[in-house]
């Protein structure tokens, strides 16, 4: 049998705000254990939440980027459970009515565009962390987590492969960050997510048991999980057996995923709403207040990278995949005078190629934009070629001067002088007859071998258009 | 100088009639005497009372005085205060002393009060005689075989036996307004909202609110101008412009229209509460104003309404109660989940476990439409039932209680006709508006209690209704025999 597998993701992401969602204490990543804990983060008698606005807009910011409904009225509920780093035995989290309503994202996979539906996404408050073993035969308890706020979230059941959820996540995260709602660092838990995932008969358009791969934190890992997860339940089917709801848990070590709780054993948290906050009201002059802060969009800048600089629909999204990336071919093609080709053309290629090798953002990029644009200046002007203009890169990657600087010290300035080119050519021509006779007789590949006899007796420096001209003037 | 009013006090202390620390011992002196009798307080602490009383002195001293200032006050045990041990009347939080001040202390601190000790009360305010408490039965000081009502039952002896000046309490149900009734004072419940619960211990909390209880509307209205008020630590405290609550106690009542709801002066009510509450409508016909017939037809849905909604809310408000932070932890475990129940099943009562049962019960998966819904959808029946009423009338009245103070016991094994003392108060709290109980008489030589109910925000216009009520009486002057 054919099968098909069905994944929605569940993602948590740390708002970046400066203090937790419901009081004044620091949400800062790192600090001593419970120094960040301050008396509504214990859940002291008495303590009341207080909605901290910035995590609001954060969720606006989220809902308009994702051109979701943003609901006039929502409600924060209490989730109840006990666990030692739950302070006050319930958690504060958005359940029946959430801030951001339907949404979608616009993914690439290889070649093909697909949209994936945002069910939802809700404010909550992070729990804080069991600390196991500090301490011979104890369990501590660090509080500062304890009311971070949180998005979470939640897309339909929209992807079929274990490539499709990995897109919408490196989609998603490099979405926040560009909004500038959450820092994506996802070893400090800033990005989390969980991965409900089914399978059904190819065809088939019921939804088969789903079980949740919980809390991932690298895309690795949830590829990994998800192909794993997917083949474990086709054998299983296949072998007779039948898929029981769970939450399960991914092990990097083994690349195994395992059962952590059946839905049986699920609690059941009496959600009801927050007596302590009233219903959230969003406005639309709330909205509005928000959008002018809001940037462009990578959708929007992808169109207008297509349109303003013709480039193509996999460059203009290529260019897009980061605010970072679209920033440095942005300024590098503004210092360019708008030569945006030949900027992207260096910023995907040799530019993005040292960045991975040195495992380097583009923010920390050695070679500046504005620098590059100076570099590219020169092909432009014809004063270099591409490829001199590559030796000339690495020189600055290397931190050893200016563009024109190498250029000259390395003595790598295009000759242009036809007079020059033209004896070069005269040159080659009378040295090669038989290339001559060849190219003559049809065969065109001898063509190119006079080019490359041209280049080389000029030692790289002629400039290739001319070559190629004068060459077909003669062989006339 | 027992017997004096607020103002009377503050002027007593301005002319040096008295110093704070002077009056303030004089209190303490008495509660030496008769608190161990009457279990009113359960904290007291004498160096810090003192402290603060020097305090307002040096502070009276340089004419910075408000109308408070050295002024000794109870504070019920549900507040924290920085220092004090914070109790809620419950063993969980027996030894727990509060690292920070509720609005309510701070606004008496800032005012330059002085704070007495912490008052007796039902196991977080879960109850209706104060019998729940840990710390012990309070008694009645007009009848000391009876309980003086609750929850804020130790806030209400300290009153009626005249150790404090006034005191602050909590009214969820009308832990307020029944203690008050019971014990033969003034006390009156705020529109929700209108004090802030920062610092409040919560019992629910879309119900519970802070108010006065003391010898006059008066004083009531001196004690509002320091406890209301917008504070942005709650959510729920309502964003108004500051109100003097004593502009209005003077104004004549002529033409006053009171709403005398059938259903709370039908079967239930005892006959000589009846005959009393009665002869303070007549009083009030005498100073003007009219009656007028109305009904509030979901009365009777007020009590299984909530005891719904305030254990759904507590069963959650008290989960922090696991032993992990602070509170009472047991002795041994034998793993986590051992720690959780050995710990709370020490630490609360016997009442407070009920309500925690029934709320977690309530808002179970398959029970949370027909008991948590359903009950929220006739709450809002009960509040349009007053919407309708305040169409016909400026205020409500009614008795406060079924009966008089009942006797230590009589009720402690009976829970729901505990529960039916709060008849007349609860759907006050369910609708968020503010409730008054005023002493009118007394039956059987025990005092009854009348009270006021006004549309939201109109704690001025009640407090003016009462007030001229205790121009033209004395009931509220009268003091238990031998204190």
């Amino acid at each position: 049998m054919q099968w098909e597998v069905v994944i929605g993701l569940e993602t948590h992401t740390q708002l970046q705000t400066n203090t937790k969602i419901f009081s004044g204490a620091s949400i800062k990543y790192g600090a001593e254990p419970n120094t960040q804990a301050d008396a509504v983060s214990i859940a002291l008698p008495g303590v009341l939440p207080v909605l901290n606005a910035e995590a609001v807009k954060c969720a606006i910011k989220f809902g308009l980027a994702v051109n979701a409904e943003i609901a006039p009225r929502s409600v924060f509920a209490r989730k109840n459970y006990f666990y030692p780093d739950l302070p006050k035995g319930y958690q504060i989290s958005q359940y029946e009515l959430p801030v951001v309503g339907k949404g979608s994202m616009t993914i690439q996979v290889g070649d093909e565009e697909k949209t994936i539906r945002i069910t939802r996404a809700h404010l909550e408050e992070d729990a804080g962390k069991s600390v196991h073993g500090a301490q011979e035969g104890m369990s501590g308890i660090d509080l500062n987590r304890a009311g971070t706020p949180l998005l979470e979230i939640v897309t339909e059941p929209d992807m079929r492969s274990a490539a499709e959820a990995v897109a919408y996540a490196k989609k998603l995260h490099e979405l926040v960050q560009w909004i500038g709602i959450c820092d994506g660092n996802m070893q400090e838990g800033s990005f989390r997510c969980d991965v409900n995932v089914s399978v059904r008969p190819k065809g088939s358009d019921k939804l088969g048991t789903r079980r949740e791969i919980k809390n991932l934190n690298s895309f690795k890992f949830m590829q990994q999980a998800i192909e794993y997860e997917t083949q474990w339940q086709i054998d299983t089917l296949e072998d007779g057996g039948t898929i029981h709801q769970a939450t399960v848990l991914f092990n990097p070590d083994t690349g195994e995923t395992r059962a952590m709780r059946s839905k049986e054993e699920a609690n059941d948290y009496r959600y009801f709403p927050d007596p302590d906050l009233l219903p959230l009201a969003v406005s639309q002059a709330d909205i509005d207040k928000v959008k002018v802060t809001m940037p462009e969009l990578p959708e929007a800048m992808k169109a207008r990278f297509e349109q303003q600089y013709g480039l193509s629909a996999y460059d203009a999204s290529a260019l897009t995949a980061s605010s970072e990336i679209a920033a440095y071919f942005v300024a590098t093609t503004s210092a360019l005078n708008g030569d945006a080709k030949l900027a992207a053309n260096w910023v995907m290629g040799s530019v993005s190629a040292k960045l991975n090798e040195a495992d380097l953002a583009f923010a920390n990029c050695p070679v500046s934009a504005e620098a590059l644009a100076s570099l590219l200046k020169r092909i432009a002007d014809n004063t270099i070629s591409n490829n001199a203009a590559k030796q000339v890169f690495e020189a600055m990657w290397a931190g050893e001067g200016d563009a024109d600087v190498l250029i000259e010290q390395k003595g790598l300035k295009q000759v242009s002088d036809s007079g020059a080119i033209e004896a070069i050519v005269d040159e080659v021509l009378a040295a090669n007859a038989a290339m001559v006779a060849e190219y003559k007789a049809g065969k065109e590949k001898a063509f190119n071998g006079l080019v490359g006899q041209c280049m080389k007796a000029s030692k790289g420096k002629a400039n290739p258009a001319q070559v190629n001209e004068i060459l077909k003037k003669k062989l006339a | 100088m027992i017997n004096q009013s607020l103002k009377q006090l503050a002027a007593a202390l301005a002319t040096k009639q008295i110093s704070s620390v002077e009056l303030t011992q004089l209190f303490l002196d008495r509660i030496k005497r008769l608190n161990p009798e009457l279990n009113a307080y359960i904290t007291l602490d004498e160096a810090k009372t003192l402290a603060q009383a020097k305090l307002a002195d040096a502070r009276i001293a340089n004419g910075e005085a408000t109308s408070v200032t050295g002024i000794p006050f109870a504070q019920k045990d549900i507040f924290c205060a920085k220092g004090w041990r914070t109790t809620c009347g419950s063993k969980m939080l027996e030894t727990f002393i509060a690292p920070y001040d509720a609005h309510v202390i701070t606004q008496f601190d800032n005012a330059g009060a002085v704070n007495l000790g912490k008052t007796n009360m039902d196991e977080f305010a879960m109850g209706s005689s104060n019998e729940t408490s840990y710390f012990g039965k309070v008694k009645n000081p007009w009848d000391k075989e009876r309980v003086p009502g609750g929850s804020s039952g130790g806030s209400a002896a300290a009153m009626a036996a005249r150790l404090c000046a006034a005191a602050t309490g909590t009214d969820t149900g009308g832990s307020i307004r029944q203690p008050a009734s019971l014990c033969g004072f003034t006390g009156l419940k705020p529109t929700y909202g209108v004090v802030s619960r920062y610092g409040m211990i919560a019992f629910a909390s879309s119900l519970d609110q802070a108010g006065p209880m003391a010898k006059s509307a008066e004083d009531c209205a001196v004690m509002m101008n320091v406890m209301a008020g917008f504070d942005e630590r709650d959510s729920t405290s309502l964003q108004r412009e500051n109100e003097d609550y004593s502009r209005d106690l003077n104004k004549p009542l002529a033409g006053l229209k009171i709403g005398l709801p059938k259903e709370y002066f039908a079967e239930g009510l005892s006959a000589e509460v009846a005959v009393v509450v009665q002869e303070a409508i007549a009083q009030y016909r005498k100073l003007g104003a009219e009656t007028v017939d109305i009904s509030l037809p979901n009365t009777r849905l007020s009590i299984p309404v909530y005891y719904v909604i305030a254990p759904a809310e507590a069963s959650s408000n008290l989960s922090r109660y696991d032993g992990v932070r602070y509170g009472h932890r047991a002795a041994e475990y034998t793993d986590l989940l051992d720690m959780y129940c050995k710990s709370r099943a020490e630490g609360f009562g016997a009442e407070v476990k009920r309500r925690i049962l029934i709320g977690t019960y309530v808002l179970s998966a398959g029970y949370y439409d027909a008991y948590y819904l359903k009950a929220q959808q006739i709450r809002r029946l009960i509040a349009q039932d007053f919407e309708a009423a305040f169409n016909q009338c400026d205020v409500i009245m009614g008795p406060s209680a079924p009966g008089t103070a009942f006797k230590i016991g009589e009720k402690a094994d009976d829970p729901v006709s505990m529960y039916l003392q709060d008849i007349y108060t609860i759907a006050v709290n369910l609708a968020g508006l503010p409730g008054m109980s005023i002493p009118a008489g007394f039956a059987n030589k025990l005092p009854v209690g009348l009270q006021i109910i006004g549309n939201y925000f109109d704690e001025a216009r009640m407090l003016n209704v009462a007030h001229q009520y205790q121009q033209a009486t004395d009931w509220h002057t009268k003091m238990p025999e031998g204190i």
